[in-house]
């Protein structure tokens, strides 16, 4: 069978290009023959004409929630698209230390923290503690890396002081609640703390969390994002690399 | 239920009572801002003043700042009513306004503090309206299976009723509403209804009391008692306390080691706090929800089970320090450990039957799966499945409801609906269960669970003889490290002067005292 990737492709149910998919939602209508007609309208919408209303059940007597299968009309051409990623290849934690004994006179300082009223310090903890997380040790392990974490509820003015004081290469700073947007807030107000003391570009700073990508730190003014399923390996070949270009604390 | 070697428990038992009195000795000596706002709002002093600061805030602040606290607002207010004939709230408003100063009627002795009983009789008396309305209410209900818990958490309290309306018609007991992220740290209880919050919503009087009056109401319409839930633990626990128990909350969040471990709240304003705030619940009738299931969260469930079942113990204790009655003590603990894990499921089951065995009066609150659910919510039901069968299985009475979306946001109505299927689904199918089975005496079960027991007996023993100060400090609770003279809230800690009073609590403890012993 042809398993190379054509160049329009739809979702698979049994099928190639079968453009088989599965949708659900809430409603804010009685659960009746009207209500479901509206699911199905809005299936069309999203480009599934067919779409068949497989379950509803009323969540009370204003809500009801379906679940809809049908067949999408559109195709994707992936060579079209474009991943922005902090690192293209990481660095191994040895080739990592290898590149720091290599190509830097001093130790890299990392403080890192769970910022504004964020209480979550697992994430943090799995990128900067010796332990790390999901057998990935953290970046306490590596030779060449000082790693500061200063915990979670940490203010942005705080995690400024501190990385003054730690005289910090990069800053690290997890968010975790998403709700609403609340990290927008947050991660905006410490770029512009950071401007406003006109300390920008004396650091890396690079944020992460479950909802957290590389295309949105960048458009946050951040220098790169990390998400789920990625280790301190990741953010560590991304900083060495990038300190490496500018210059910091290279060999002359 | 479990076969257990009682000499174990009761060594459990013993140590963690030795460990609650020795905690208790720096209770006693101290008073706290929210202690002595709350004996302001139990007094009758409610509302804010021009610039939203709660009056509460506004009377404790300006006696900070002229007086002496130490000597706790009832001796100032005391002869402050009783000379101007005004009630606490008058008065209240007056300093808002600048036009009292309250520490004129300072004394050298103990003021007479019951020229505070006209103020506190009707505030007293509405609480215990609210007790007598939910003992009446739920009078009827033999309650058999598990009482199903959901959360709402949108931020705003008109969309957290909608939400909670559509949970009531699918079956929920229980209805808590999750605070917003941040409120745990705020010296003071905000006021108003709210419709911004994130990851949950407001804790205020007034949304709690319009949720409740939307629950009585849509009760009604189900034809059963639907209980309300709030959150206590943070800065303001007596506060939070006092209102559930005028605004009839049914279950309050209230533990201490939660703001100490997870939001960095210093320990000795918090086990102050905690101790008023268990007493106000006990005397509501305020079934309480404790929080060690938090610690599978950062510290490896399987590895320490053990923690969960130490601080259990050590929660029963604080609590009946407090006069309250096992039947509201809704100890915590959870679902945690990693599903790639062999025979998860009977290493689950035999901590949950352990739970249920050591305390059997207690409605323990079981917790479902978090930490390892995931994006992948096709398999996040099968975890929550998995879960609901531990919970019926054994017994358990707060069945807190696992949703599928747990790794991605707070609750939508359908992730409500589906958990809410399941665990009736679950219900049904496991309602004999528990009689059709007898537990193989040498198998992994009982083995696990006499393991656990043993540990948590050890642990008990080590902090018995180290303190509660320095357990924490050394990090045996979650994998997290407080030290004593560090965390929030500690500004807010003075120590009790010979003068000091506070007729709330003594009126609450005599009243609790008289109901234990009859
Ligand atoms: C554990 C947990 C808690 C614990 C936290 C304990 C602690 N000390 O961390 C406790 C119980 C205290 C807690 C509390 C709350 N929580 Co919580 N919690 C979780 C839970 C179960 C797991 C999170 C976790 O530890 N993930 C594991 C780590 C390793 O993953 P991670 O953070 O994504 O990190 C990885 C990557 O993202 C990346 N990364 C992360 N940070 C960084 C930083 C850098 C620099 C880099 C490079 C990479 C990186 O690396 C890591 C490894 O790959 C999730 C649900 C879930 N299953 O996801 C809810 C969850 C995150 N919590 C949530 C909420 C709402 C709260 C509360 C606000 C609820 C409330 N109203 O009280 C509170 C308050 C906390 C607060 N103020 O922040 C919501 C968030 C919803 C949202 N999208 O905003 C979730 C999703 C649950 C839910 N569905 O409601 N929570």
């Amino acid at each position: 069978m042809d398993r190379s990737p054509s160049v329009n492709i739809r979702p698979y149910g049994d099928t190639k290009n079968d453009g088989k998919i599965q949708i659900s939602f809430t409603l804010p209508l009685k659960n009746d023959a009207l209500g479901e007609e509206a699911a199905k309208a809005l299936a069309a919408k999203m480009g599934v004409p067919d779409a068949h209303v497989t379950h509803r059940k009323s969540l009370d007597e204003q809500y009801t929630f379906y679940i809809l299968y049908g067949t999408l009309t559109h195709v994707v051409d992936p060579s079209t698209l474009h991943v922005p990623l902090a690192t293209e290849a990481a660095m191994t934690k040895e080739e990592v230390e290898a590149f720091i004994a290599g190509h830097f006179q001093e130790e890299i300082v990392f403080i890192g923290a769970s910022t504004g009223t964020d209480a979550h310090t697992v994430g943090i903890d799995a990128i900067m503690n010796m332990k790390g997380y999901a057998g990935h040790y953290g970046l306490e392990r590596y030779s060449g890396v000082r790693a500061i974490n200063l915990g979670s509820q940490v203010d942005n003015e705080r995690l400024l002081e501190e990385a003054l004081k730690h005289e910090a290469d990069v800053i690290l700073i997890s968010q975790t609640v998403t709700q609403k947007n609340i990290h927008i807030q947050n991660l905006t107000a410490f770029i512009e703390l950071l401007e406003a003391e006109g300390r920008r570009d004396d650091f890396l700073v690079v944020v992460g969390g479950a909802r957290i990508n590389h295309a949105l730190a960048k458009e946050l003014g951040y220098d790169a994002g990390f998400g789920p399923k990625q280790y301190a390996a990741d953010v560590a070949s991304f900083c060495v690399v990038e300190l490496h270009r500018r210059g910091r604390k290279t060999f002359t | 239920m479990l076969k257990l070697d009682s000499k174990i428990v009761e060594s459990c038992r013993e140590a963690a009572r030795v460990i609650a009195e020795d905690v208790q000795k720096t209770i006693d000596a101290h008073t706290t801002d929210t202690i002595e706002r709350t004996i302001l709002r139990l007094l009758g002093v409610d509302g804010a003043d021009a610039f939203d600061v709660p009056l509460v805030n506004v009377v404790i602040d300006h006696i900070k700042e002229k007086g002496d606290l130490s000597k706790g607002v009832v001796h100032y207010l005391a002869n402050a009513v009783a000379e101007t004939g005004a009630t606490p709230k008058a008065l209240a408003l007056a300093i808002a306004e600048g036009d009292v100063d309250l520490t004129r009627y300072d004394a050298p002795e103990k003021v007479d503090a019951s020229l505070l009983d006209d103020a506190m009789a009707p505030m007293l008396q509405t609480i215990k309206k609210q007790r007598l309305k939910r003992l009446s209410a739920l009078k009827d209900k033999t309650a058999s299976a598990p009482e199903k818990y959901v959360i709402v958490a949108t931020g705003n309290i008109h969309e957290d009723i909608e939400q909670a309306i559509s949970a009531v018609a699918l079956g929920a007991d229980i209805i808590a509403v999750i605070r917003t992220t941040g409120q745990s740290l705020l010296d003071y209880v905000p006021e108003g209804l709210t419709r911004e919050g994130f990851g949950g919503t407001y804790a205020t009087q007034d949304n709690i009391r319009l949720m409740r009056q939307a629950l009585d109401d849509a009760g009604k319409e189900a034809g059963r008692y639907v209980k309300l839930v709030n959150y206590a633990s943070g800065l303001c626990m007596p506060e939070i306390a006092a209102i559930g128990a005028l605004e009839r909350l049914d279950m309050m969040l209230n533990d201490s080691l939660y703001g100490i471990i997870f939001r960095d709240i210093n320990m000795k304003r918090t086990f102050i706090d905690q101790y008023f705030s268990r007493v106000i619940s006990a005397y509501a009738d305020i079934t309480i929800n404790t929080g060690e299931d938090n610690y599978l969260t950062t510290a490896d469930a399987f590895d320490e089970a053990h923690t969960v079942t130490a601080s259990q113990f050590i929660n029963e204790q604080f609590a009946a320090k407090a006069h309250m009655d096992r039947r509201l003590m809704g100890l915590g603990h959870a679902y945690e450990i990693d599903p790639e894990k062999e025979n998860s499921f009977l290493y689950e089951y035999a901590q949950a039957l352990l739970a249920r065995t050591v305390f059997p009066d207690a409605p323990l609150k079981y917790m479902p799966p978090t930490k390892y659910m995931s994006g992948d919510i096709f398999k996040g039901v099968a975890q929550n499945t998995l879960f609901n069968i531990a919970t019926v299985a054994t017994g358990q009475k707060i069945h807190l409801l696992g949703m599928l979306t747990e790794a991605i946001h707070t609750p939508f109505m359908s992730d409500r609906a589906i958990a809410l299927e399941n665990a009736d689904y679950v219900e049904r199918a496991f309602r004999g269960f528990q009689d059709a089975f007898i537990l193989n005496p040498d198998g992994l079960i009982v083995e696990r669970a006499k393991e656990v027991l043993a540990e948590a007996e050890s642990l008990l023993h080590t902090i018995k003889a180290e303190g509660m100060f320095a357990a924490i400090a050394k990090g045996r609770f979650a994998n997290v490290s407080r030290t004593l003279a560090q965390g929030k809230g500690l500004s807010g800690v003075t120590p009790k002067h010979a003068v000091y009073q506070n007729p709330v609590m003594d009126a609450m403890l005599t009243t609790l005292k008289e109901e234990n012993d009859g």
